[in-house]
């Protein structure tokens, strides 16, 4: 049990220290245009690697995963909120998988 | 805007970051649980953490019964990507802003928070922070001890498909700015693309999943610097999002 709790603060300690050390104590504007693009693009293009190819694999099997993939584009295309995005994500694919083992 | 309208209007901003966590903590909890971690240990990891591929990741090595070294080293790649966002949101910090504050409301810095607070037009406070983030770990915590506890009676099919709630969020928060903007979707794409290169291209396969995450951000990222520089503010990413939560600020003012 001891070990699991080490992992943990290990964990919450490399996950902290990337996230409070540029704030803490980088206080400069960034001049440069180059810069500031690329820091305002690194957010969009993070998450989209980190959705891409996973999610097609995410719920097990691939069919009902790209089920609720599609779900999840269409509902965020239509602006849903975060909610119900992944609700309806996981409902498509929760269906999805019952319609492929009938 | 005074301290404590800042802090309604940040906290509101976080309300649906924070309901759109309950399904991928719910998920997280479940996962947790079901591998033999106790529901009390999830809620920790979640409470301590607070992240989402980082803590799926790490958690995945200590079920596997996996080194000190090596969960934590590949918690720490997943998790150099919040490097980047917190120098970013650096240029948007008032100079007023202290290092307490600045220590304690970047604990809350995920994803979601980052991208909401990146897409405001203003300098950003330390009461709107302390407002967007405390939503959202409520809402992260309380998400994974409810999976920590239904676990057990969920059935197999439902657990499978909650496993997708992760990414589904993940499509929610970039697809409305992709919309709006080219670069931002051309950036997504090309992104997505370098990734897909990596993973699959069988020379490659030497690198692994983090650092793979952070080669095509990097990439992708600066690709899209060049081609498509930012010269205004906004970049055209978001305009319309901040219209559209005028009337709960004054109904949050109230309590």
């Amino acid at each position: 049990m001891p070990r699991i709790l080490i992992a943990v603060f290990l964990m919450a300690l490399v996950t902290y220290i990337p996230r409070v050390l540029p704030i803490a104590v980088f206080r400069r504007e960034i001049k440069s245009v180059w810069l500031k693009s690329f820091l305002r693009y690194i957010p969009y293009a993070v998450l989209g690697v980190l959705t891409f190819p996973d999610i097609l694999y995410s719920s097990g099997e691939f069919l009902p995963s790209l089920a609720g993939t599609v779900a999840a584009l269409f509902l965020a295309y239509k602006e849903k909120s975060l909610l119900t995005v992944a609700s309806g994500a996981i409902l498509t694919a929760y269906i999805a998988g019952l319609i492929l083992h009938i | 805007m005074n301290a404590k309208e800042d802090f309604c209007y940040g906290f509101t901003k976080g309300l649906p970051i924070a309901l759109g966590y309950i399904p991928v903590s719910l998920t997280f909890g479940l996962m947790a649980v079901s591998g033999g971690i106790p529901a009390w240990t999830a809620v920790l990891i979640s409470l301590t953490n607070l992240t989402s591929a980082g803590q799926f990741a790490g958690t995945n090595l200590i079920l596997e019964n996996a080194g000190l070294l090596e969960i934590t080293l590949t918690t720490f790649i997943i998790n150099i990507r919040y490097l980047l966002m917190s120098l970013s949101l650096s240029q948007r910090l008032g100079p007023e802003i202290t290092l307490t504050q600045r220590l304690i409301f970047g604990f809350g810095i995920t994803d979601e928070t980052f991208s909401v607070a990146s897409i405001e037009e203003k300098k950003l406070t330390s009461a709107y922070m302390f407002g967007l983030v405390s939503g959202p770990i409520m809402g992260w915590t309380l998400g994974t001890a409810l999976g920590s506890v239904i676990g057990s009676v969920l059935p197999e099919a439902i657990g499978n498909a909650m496993g997708i709630a992760l990414y589904a969020m993940f499509i929610a928060i970039i697809i409305p700015p992709a919309k709006r903007s080219k670069p931002v979707l051309n950036i997504v794409l090309i992104s997505i693309g370098i990734n897909l290169v990596l993973k699959y291209v069988p020379f490659l396969g030497f690198i692994s999943s983090g650092f793979r995450v952070i080669l095509a951000t990097i990439a992708g990222a600066g690709i899209g610097a060049s081609l498509w520089p930012v010269t205004d503010n906004s970049a055209g990413v978001a305009q319309n999002q901040s219209n559209m939560d005028g009337g709960d600020v004054s109904r949050c003012r109230e309590y």
